[in-house]
């Protein structure tokens, strides 16, 4: 962990109120894992009492890539922040996702939530192809690639983030929104159930990943927990300190209070307590 | 160079500066963001006898100018603490005193903690904002004469040096800290957080889950500031001063108000590095005005 003053290099809005940053954050960007996240002093807010926790989206050659939705003040204020600012970053923060998984991936989004996924199925994809960036169209041994699948979920198609990226990973694809207006017209469990039956039938192999809201969330714990296949919860709770000293971000787990921010935001499906 | 080096009523602290119980965790979280070189000691979170839950969340809402939080004081019990904490803290943090800061339930309950700390920490800071569950809730420190009580209790179950953290919302500091001498206290640490209630007007609820909570943060600086100033008139017990330091002229105003050595809280969850900034900056002011030693400022009003 480590406090890096990070130039920033590109910040735009992707629409519908979503916006990438990157920061120029070679130290934080060194030992960051999936679903770790940084805990940013938001410059117009420097009078502020706290900063604001974003997940990693992307930590490759030196650069850190955030993906968030402009929901309050916080990150209201964090739009104004242009190319060339300075901005203290504090991470990587916290306990991210396993990078071994026995047998498939199954990772499960919801809006912004698929932040740390991309992130975890590049490195999923590198880690079982021996490079340090995934480059799945270079491989030379197509059979060793693991089965990463992304199941993402939205109120409307604008609500679908970063699916050009995951495509080039060579991931596939399932999307479901509300409305109908892309994929599936329903809930991202809806596609998931399906896949989860033919992979059962099957008799294959599979873990869940999973980044968004709390009812999705406890949606997929619960279809991973009692089963012989793990679950890994990415937990969103207000957070304070963001280090594990303040015990404000609590999440009920069979632990008891656990800290989300250090003992998560990543948690073991059967340990959350629901 | 300036002496940076004080002695809070036996605590030989390296430099002036400490970091306020809670804000903080047991000490070792922050190592990597923190210069610990510039700290003179750190208080750990509130530890008491048995192992404690805390609050629901929400247990903080950002307000402007600070924070009001009411995580309710979550730990592991004193056998945790001095099993597993206090020897972490040891091997992760070298050379900065560690004070623990405890609390009870009833007189009893200090006591026995206070007593197991053995000799295993550098002092013991007493959180007597808690409720008196033996006297009806009524809080340790909103009562002279239970705070003398409580202090009694604890100064005989411990050789460490003694502080004890007082209440801000009382209508003179002045009984309490007579309370603190007379008990034996070696050194006051002021101010709590203010009690503080937030409401989301929309839903029309509170915001924190226990309804109210306790304010700190820049806000609160110049009332700890005024508390420090009236409390040092009336004592010759040394003072650790917080509420709101933000910047090396926080921590000036309260040396030049009466206060022995200065800790910073909830400006580290904004700001790591304010640790250093502080120091800096406190070091740089005694070089500009001419003390040799930072203890020279400490009511040192012209």
């Amino acid at each position: 962990m480590i406090d890096e003053k990070c130039k920033v290099i590109e910040h735009r809005e992707l629409g519908s109120g979503y916006r990438f940053i990157s920061f120029d954050a070679p130290k934080i960007a060194e030992g960051a894992i999936p679903g770790q996240f940084v805990h940013v002093r938001v410059p117009a807010l420097e009078t502020s009492a706290l900063r604001r926790p974003f997940s990693i989206f992307n930590a490759e050659g030196g650069r850190l890539e955030l993906l968030y939705k402009t929901i309050g003040r916080g990150t209201a204020a964090f739009n104004a922040v242009k190319p060339g600012d300075i901005v203290s970053v504090l991470g990587p923060l916290g306990h991210g996702f396993p990078l071994k998984c026995n047998g498939a991936a199954l990772l499960v989004g919801g809006g912004f939530g698929v932040a740390p996924l991309y992130f975890l199925a590049r490195r999923l994809l590198a880690r079982a192809l021996g490079t340090s960036a995934a480059k799945p169209h270079e491989s030379t041994s197509e059979a060793k690639a693991p089965i990463v699948k992304l199941f993402v979920g939205g109120r409307t198609k604008n609500d679908l983030l970063a699916l050009d990226r995951f495509e080039a990973l060579g991931v596939e694809v399932h999307a479901a929104t509300n409305d109908g207006s892309f994929g599936t017209n329903g809930l991202v469990t809806d596609p998931l159930d399906d896949e989860l039956i033919r992979i059962k039938t099957a008799g294959e192999k599979f873990e869940l990943f999973a980044c968004g809201p709390d009812p999705m969330l406890k949606a997929v714990a619960l279809r991973a927990t009692g089963t012989k296949s793990k679950g890994w919860i990415s937990m969103d709770r207000h957070m304070v300190c963001g280090v594990g000293a303040c015990y404000a971000c609590i999440q009920k787990t069979v632990r008891g209070n656990s800290r989300c921010c250090i003992e998560g935001p990543v948690f073991a499906a059967e340990d959350l307590v629901w | 160079m300036v002496n940076v080096k004080v002695n809070l009523g036996g605590l030989e602290m390296p430099t002036f500066l400490a970091t306020a119980s809670g804000t903080f965790g047991y000490g070792f979280e922050y190592v990597g963001a923190v210069d610990y070189s510039k700290l003179g000691a750190v208080t750990a979170k509130g530890i008491r006898v048995e192992p404690w839950p805390g609050n629901e969340i929400p247990r903080h809402a950002e307000v402007p100018g600070g924070l009001v939080n009411a995580i309710g004081l979550q730990g592991t019990g004193v056998e945790h603490f001095l099993k597993y904490t206090v020897p972490w803290y040891r091997q992760q943090v070298k050379g900065v005193p560690l004070i623990a800061n405890i609390w009870g339930a009833s007189v009893e309950g200090y006591a026995e903690v206070a007593a197991k700390m053995g000799d295993a920490v550098d002092a013991v800071e007493m959180n007597v904002s808690c409720p008196n569950v033996k006297a009806g809730g009524h809080t340790f420190g909103q009562d002279p004469k239970v705070l003398a009580e409580v202090v009694s209790a604890v100064r005989k179950a411990t050789k460490l040096p003694l502080i004890v953290k007082l209440a801000p919302n009382v209508p003179s500091i002045v009984p309490y800290v007579k309370a603190c001498e007379d008990a034996g206290a070696d050194a006051l640490s002021m101010i709590n957080t203010i009690p503080a209630m937030v409401i989301d007007i929309e839903k029309r609820v509170p915001v924190l889950a226990n309804v109210t909570g306790g304010l700190s943060g820049r806000g609160i600086h110049p009332a700890a500031v005024k508390l420090v100033h009236d409390a040092h008139k009336a004592t010759k017990l040394p003072i650790l001063a917080m509420g709101g330091v933000y910047e090396p002229k926080d921590a000036i105003e309260f040396f030049l108000a009466g206060a022995t050595a200065v800790a910073v809280g909830t400006a580290t969850f904004s700001n790591p590095g304010v640790v250093a900034e502080v120091y800096d900056g406190v070091v740089a002011y005694c070089e500009r005005h001419g003390f040799a030693s930072v203890s020279d400022l400490t009511g040192a009003l012209a």
